[in-house]
């Protein structure tokens, strides 16, 4: 559909494009990155036949841009810019109507039915349409990138040159944009060639990805390939960390700001821990990144906060999650900062401590109780009742770990729980063989992220160690209490 | 703006037009009843004569003096207000007039050379004036655009407008140096920059009318190409607008005008500046409707000013340059006011 092929450009002896090859085909949605003077819209200029090439030659449908006429190449092509010189008050259905000139022949050629049916059908589809006698200073910015869409859609154009649409445009708007862009691109089979300087719009939205970098094409593939962490942090000269979309198979990128290492290090320790008669709390000074399950803020996120609810035994909620974040308001937490638990275990039978070395510590809350214990290899006799959680734990690592380091340190704990259930005897009533835990534990590892970081959390790595042997002292000693309370 | 709106604007501005020639022609320092000038006017251009019962001073007056001033008047309004409208359609400024790119600067130059050097050419006689206003104002927009070329070679339009500030410049200081070396010529030389259209007769008519019907037929077929250019070069370019070609066009069919209207009454100012402008408040932007608009109106306006400049202190008669910018100028003002209001 289109092709370049060996494009130079220079701006008196400045380069800004040498040898650029590459080929669009027909309905593709192409994207084109690069950082600031990469020549993305010097580019998009020689595409547009704005440029004209100096070395090299563009194609589009086999025929040189060159020998294009202008009005025939408005016909094939149509390009929406950033910027758009407004300086008279025309409306919306005026400048949509433009778009047909390429297609619109004599001086005093009224416009066709054709022509008419175009332009309310562009009007329509870029959502402009009840704006059509509406002047174009009273749109907002949105409103008006739609309009100037309108306008090339009207030129009803095989290839759609876009430079950075989604700019000044907010989120919906962004979204909106691109879907449609989309989903034009493969109804009408439209071909889109867009500037991007939303790396992570342009992994969601493209079928194939140019980098340029210093007027030099550094790759052409999907977005898989492209949005690789060294090839963005080589590129962009800038430090980001590149992380999977939450639901589908495209890259993300995440930036990394430049931020000021504080002096002190945070050390999380008993000074943040407070017993009230109902719950435990955790309030630390900074958000903490946190792998939990749990009742609020479960999964992995970044929180300050942290409660662990006694309930009594019999507690049954359909809709627990809101009230405990009524619970969690009532006692001045802010539910989306905390992540809240709920324990069957009286509050004072907790056990926690402060384990390690200077260098690497963790801290360790434990809330212990059997009441429904379970062996996990026979866990399939158990029916599927859930009561509240009784042997919660927390973990509070004074380091940096890394997403294997979580996992492993959420293992690590589990074993060490049910070796202390074994070393315990605790039973499972209904298999009769020894208990594993209950079928209702809850658990949470959370780090400060500050520090050296942390690759391992397996039973024999430094910090696996550690949390083995908090996990095993914590718990047998919120049994023991327990014991004791039932003893009295 | 839709058809009917369109018509109606259209159908007002003729109504204006033909209201501003019939007025103009009656009144005077010998009143013509109105419905003479209409029974004069139609046998004129008809065949059949129904002004057989109009007094023949009356029919004479018409003919031979007002006529052809209100004609006169008419074409250089015209002239001036569709020059107007494509410059600032094409320059996209909508404070951009005729004069903006020095060509009346340079017809000018024209004039005041011939009336210092008492310049006269042979067979042409008392149109060397003009004649040579219009070759001067057809040199100094191709230098110009020479010059503009020159100093880039894609020709933008904001090359073009400093360019033209320029060469105005310097030929209105040039101006000013003759003006300075005059002793006796310096009234004749100020009145005829001020602008008129007394005493031209049919003679300058002739001058102005194939400038003015070629002038306004090739931008009369550039609305299109104004609207899209009215975005910008690149998006014009975009649209399918061979943008090279029209400005060009657009250019040299503007300076033609302005230099045949500036060759014919000298500068008259503020006309080609406010007539757009206004018509754009009433009619919209499209330049399809626009630039004919502009004319109809314009024409209409400049035989009014040309009225009340030779009837306000009469029998002394004003510049119509004076009456333009008296009127124009606070109409802009107020104009300019109330769109900013709009605009906030």
């Amino acid at each position: 559909m289109l092709k370049v092929e060996n494009v130079s450009f220079h701006y008196g002896s400045r380069t800004i494009l040498s040898d650029v090859s590459f080929s669009v085909r027909k309905g593709e949605l192409f994207g084109i990155m690069g950082p600031n003077g990469s020549g993305k819209t010097t580019l998009l200029k020689l595409m547009s036949g704005i440029h004209l090439c100096k070395s090299g030659e563009v194609y589009i449908k086999g025929k040189p841009l060159q020998d294009y006429k202008q009005r025939e190449l408005a016909k094939i092509v149509a390009v929406l810019s950033q910027h758009a010189e407004e300086s008279f008050a025309y409306q919306v259905k005026e400048i949509v109507a433009l778009g047909r000139y390429a297609h619109q022949k004599a001086w005093l050629h009224s416009p066709t039915k054709e022509d008419q049916e175009a332009v309310q059908e562009a009007m329509k589809t870029t959502g402009v349409h009840h704006l059509q006698n509406t002047a174009i200073q009273e749109l907002s910015g949105g409103e008006k990138q739609r309009v100037y869409l309108a306008q090339a859609l009207a030129q009803e154009p095989e290839i759609l040159l876009l430079d950075e649409p989604t700019n000044h445009l907010d989120v919906s708007n962004q979204k909106e944009l691109l879907d449609n862009l989309k989903e034009w691109s493969q109804k009408n089979n439209l071909t889109i060639i867009s500037i991007f300087h939303d790396l992570n719009l342009a992994g969601l939205y493209c079928d194939r990805l140019l980098m340029l970098h210093e007027g030099i094409v550094e790759i052409i593939s999907s977005p898989q390939q492209v949005l690789q962490e060294k090839m963005i942090k080589k590129v962009y000269q800038t430090d980001i960390k590149q992380i999977p979309h939450p639901k589908l198979a495209a890259p993300q990128i995440a930036l990394l700001p430049k931020m000021e290492a504080s002096s002190k290090r945070l050390i999380i320790d008993e000074r943040y821990l407070k017993i009230s008669k109902n719950h435990l709390e955790m309030k630390v000074p900074k958000p903490l990144k946190t792998l939990s399950s749990g009742v609020t803020g479960a999964g992995v996120g970044w929180y300050t906060n942290f409660v662990n609810r006694h309930v009594d035994k019999n507690y049954q909620c359909d809709h627990y999650e809101e009230e405990m974040k009524s619970y969690l308001r009532a006692h001045h937490f802010i539910p989306e900062q905390t992540v809240g638990m709920m324990t069957a275990v009286y509050i004072e039978d907790a056990a926690y401590k402060n384990i390690g070395s200077e260098d690497l510590s963790v801290f360790i809350v434990a809330t212990a109780g059997v009441g429904n214990a379970v062996d996990a290899a026979q866990a399939i006799e158990h029916s599927s009742e859930l009561l509240p959680g009784t042997i919660n734990i927390w973990i509070f690592v004074n380091g940096a770990l890394s997403e294997a380091a979580y996992i492993q340190s959420i293992m690590t704990a589990a074993e060490a729980k049910a070796s202390v259930l074994r070393r315990e005897q605790v039973m499972d009533p209904i298999t009769g063989t020894l208990a594993t835990g209950t079928s209702t534990d809850s658990i949470l590892i959370a780090a400060t992220q500050e520090g050296d970081p942390i690759e391992f959390a397996g039973t024999i790595s430094p910090l696996g160690k550690l949390i083995a042997a908090g996990v095993t002292e914590c718990v047998t000693e919120s049994l023991k209490k327990r014991n004791g309370r039932l003893k009295n | 703006m839709n058809l009917n709106k369109t018509g109606a604007a259209y159908l007002f501005a003729a109504f204006f037009l033909i209201f501003a020639i019939v007025i103009g022609i009656a009144v005077g320092t010998v009143a013509v009843p109105p419905l003479d000038v209409i029974k004069i006017l139609i046998s004129n251009v008809l065949p059949f004569k129904i002004a057989n019962n109009v007094d023949p001073m009356h029919i004479n007056i018409v003919q031979n003096i007002r006529l052809p001033r209100v004609l006169l008047a008419g074409l250089v309004g015209a002239s001036l207000s569709i020059a107007g409208a494509a410059f600032q359609g094409l320059l996209r400024n909508p404070l951009a007039d005729p004069y903006t790119l020095g060509v009346s600067s340079g017809a000018s130059v024209g004039a005041v050379i011939t009336l210092f050097f008492q310049v006269s050419i042979p067979f042409v006689g008392s149109y060397t004036l003009p004649l040579l206003s219009v070759v001067c104002s057809l040199f100094t927009i191709f230098f110009v655009l020479l010059f503009a070329k020159k100093m880039d070679s894609m020709m933008r339009v904001e090359t073009i407008i400093l360019t033209g500030i320029i060469f105005s410049s310097f030929l209105s200081a040039f101006i000013s140096l003759m003006i300075a070396l005059t002793g006796d010529e310096l009234r004749q030389i100020i009145s005829w920059l001020l602008g008129s259209v007394s005493m031209r007769g049919w003679a300058y008519i002739k001058i102005i009318l194939p400038f003015f019907i070629i002038g306004s037929i090739l931008l009369l077929a550039q609305g299109k190409e104004l609207n899209a250019l009215a975005f910008g070069e690149e998006r014009a370019k975009h649209l399918g607008v061979n943008v090279q070609k029209r400005k060009l066009l657009i250019l040299i069919a503007g300076s033609i005008l302005t230099g045949a209207a500036v060759a014919v009454s000298g500068t008259i100012g503020f006309v080609g500046l406010v007539i757009p402008h206004l018509v754009r408040i009433i009619a919209g932007p499209n330049h399809v409707h626009l630039l004919g608009l502009s004319m109809l109106v314009g024409s209409g306006f400049l035989i009014l000013a040309d009225l009340f400049a030779r009837t306000f202190i009469s029998p002394t008669e004003l510049p119509i340059g004076v009456i333009t910018a008296l009127i124009g100028a606070p109409v802009f003002a107020v104009l300019l006011l109330n769109s900013r209001r709009k605009g906030k």
